[in-house]
């Protein structure tokens, strides 16, 4: 039993783990249709965008940085896709042309970030308005049918569980590198000990910047793959955030810290899973939508006060252990 | 100056070392070594030009006038990682560890080792080379998998030191390594010099407050003041007695010096 609890408090997403079971086994005794595969499949669509938002943005929180401008690029990725298409290049060629534009604003994003000093939040800031404006410019405010039918359309995103399967890779391969990998570690210590990392000799600047890009790549591929599974590219929310902001939350109820140096790739996968639970959950229960960001908020601040209490716990532990 | 007799070149040799600030002169003219497998001891009070002459011996500075010698050749340091190549390491005060990384990857910290055919980490290899090598300088933690921020202070800057010395460091400058530590938690890094110094096989240049703590563990004591070395002697031939007369000798004859300045009381002080 203690090493079973043990077990549990050294590694930090265990928390959102069981939090997450006990609310899937409560939707599922309460009610039917919740383990339909129409419901699953559902849920899998709900977190979708909202955990590779959220695992772009762990990688980031993990060394310090935040980066709010991924909420347009997400919105701004498609209509890349969309001109390119309409240009008359395959779609997977259009899809890479679109990666680069968001992997070019997310190295603009560390550039300035970096090279002025000035904090990430404030510098995303603006990129999201910038980019989210830009994204409006760019489609003329009016949702652009999205491309359909053919492997590649069904490949990102169109074929049922697509989207899923691609964020499951995404999450393993990101874990992977965090954690096993040079890159990983640099992104602990930049983000642990920056002035360390700097005397240590890692190059924490170049660290910065890819994980800048990378979450950037990540937001317009999200974007993309929401768009096609929904037929249709829409850059109506392009501008309000709301999407980095989900992002945030799941990255954070699944124990990243925001001061930098701590956080896991699984856990932000399981913040947007119990995120998507909990919203397919409130729905099928038939609660309001205005009462289910209330429980939201309330998820997120609760979520924290139990990583503080865990946390001592697992200082507490580790004392005990030496 | 003389040519030392000993055949073997000093690890490090400082002379003449000027550096200032635009009108602030911090070091007016050092000559400073350290012989192979010695342990130097500074002192000095603050503002006596000690993290200036470390910034200069790290290559974080380079100084205005002065030379500085390696292992007999003379060079001029580019930089703190030209330094670090030439062997010469610096564990500063913040000890450049990450508390959220386990003792094994702070011991190679950008000094990864990857499997052989993929780039990924061998943790593996990491955590025994950690354990090896902690274990043989009798530097004693819970665990190597133990993230450091859970180690106390003393086994922190031991696991520092460690480090320095693991990357074949020929000398290795310890900032003040005992500074705000109990008598618990500085003895294992009193007990960590001793062991390298009876090795021999680094030199180390000790920056230190405590007296006591210098005699203990030093060959050979230098004090710093007013960017000067005024004060060169082995430790045989010196006592803690000797050193507090020093240094407080100083702060009378500054205090009669000093006229104290006349003091503007606010009225309503508070």
């Amino acid at each position: 039993m203690m090493r079973v609890a043990e077990f549990l408090l050294r590694k930090p997403e265990s928390t959102i783990a069981i939090a997450g079971l006990a609310l899937f086994l409560y939707f599922a005794l309460n009610n039917d249709a919740f383990l339909s595969t129409d419901n699953v499949q559902i849920i899998s669509q709900y977190m979708i965008g909202m955990a590779i938002l959220a695992v772009g943005q762990t990688m980031l929180l993990i060394c310090g940085e935040l980066d709010l401008s991924m909420g347009s690029v997400y919105f701004m990725a498609p209509f890349i896709v969309y001109f390119a298409k309409d240009a008359g290049l395959p779609l997977p060629i259009c899809i890479v042309l679109a990666l680069l534009g968001a992997g070019v604003v997310g190295l603009i994003n560390g550039a300035i970030t970096i090279g002025f000093g000035i904090p990430s939040f404030i510098v995303t800031l603006g990129m999201l308005l910038a980019v989210g404006g830009f994204t409006l410019n760019l489609s003329d405010g009016f949702p652009k049918r999205a491309p359909s039918g053919g492997l590649a359309v069904d490949i990102f995103g169109g074929a049922k569980f697509s989207g899923f399967a691609w964020v499951v890779a995404i999450t393993i391969v990101m874990h992977v590198i965090l954690t096993r990998t040079r890159w990983g570690v640099y992104t602990v210590a930049a983000g642990g000990n920056p002035t360390g990392a700097r005397e240590a000799g890692v190059p924490a600047n170049s660290i910065r910047a890819r994980n800048f890009v990378v979450a950037s790549m990540l937001a317009g591929f999200a974007g993309i793959i929401e768009g096609i599974r929904i037929g249709s590219f829409d850059p109506g929310a392009a501008v309000n955030g709301q999407k980095v902001f989900d992002a945030v939350a799941a990255a954070v109820i699944g124990g990243t810290l925001l001061t930098g140096g701590s956080g896991t790739v699984i856990g932000a996968f399981l913040g947007a899973l119990v995120l998507a639970i909990l919203r397919d959950g409130f729905i099928i229960e038939g609660v309001s939508a205005y009462t289910f960001n209330m429980v939201i908020g309330a998820a997120i601040i609760g979520a924290m006060i139990l990583n503080v209490f865990a946390t001592r716990a697992r200082a507490r532990l580790r004392r005990v252990s030496t | 100056m003389s040519a030392p007799i000993d055949a073997k070149p000093e690890a490090i040799r400082a002379e003449g070392i000027k550096k200032g600030y635009g009108p602030v002169v911090a070091l007016h003219d050092v000559d400073l070594h350290v012989g192979r497998g010695e342990v130097l001891g500074l002192i000095g009070d603050n503002g006596s030009g000690k993290s200036t002459l470390i910034k200069v011996l790290t290559g974080f500075h380079r100084p205005d006038a002065g030379t500085l010698s390696v292992n007999g050749n003379e060079v001029v340091l580019r930089s703190v990682s030209h330094a670090r190549q030439l062997g010469i390491e610096t564990v500063f005060q913040d000890l450049a560890l990450v508390d959220q990384l386990p003792v094994y990857l702070n011991m190679h910290l950008n000094k990864e080792v990857l499997h052989k055919s993929l780039p990924f980490l061998d943790k593996k290899r990491m955590r025994a080379q950690a354990r090896d090598h902690l274990e043989d300088m009798g530097v004693r933690i819970p665990s190597v998998d133990t993230e450091v921020g859970f180690l106390s202070g003393g086994q922190r800057q031991a696991v520092a030191i460690a480090r320095a010395v693991y990357s074949d460091a020929k000398v290795i400058l310890l900032d003040e390594p005992l500074a705000a530590m109990g008598s618990k938690e500085s003895g294992i890094i009193i007990d960590l010099i001793l062991e390298l110094r009876r090795r021999g096989e680094v030199s180390i240049l000790l920056i230190a407050h405590n007296f006591a703590h210098v005699i203990e563990v030093c060959d050979r004591i230098n004090l710093l003041r007013y960017g000067r070395i005024e004060y060169d002697r082995e430790v045989a031939n010196t006592s803690v007695h000797e050193l507090t007369d020093l240094v407080a000798a100083d702060y009378r004859r500054r205090a009669d010096r000093t006229v104290a300045p006349e003091r503007h009381e606010p009225e309503d002080a508070g």
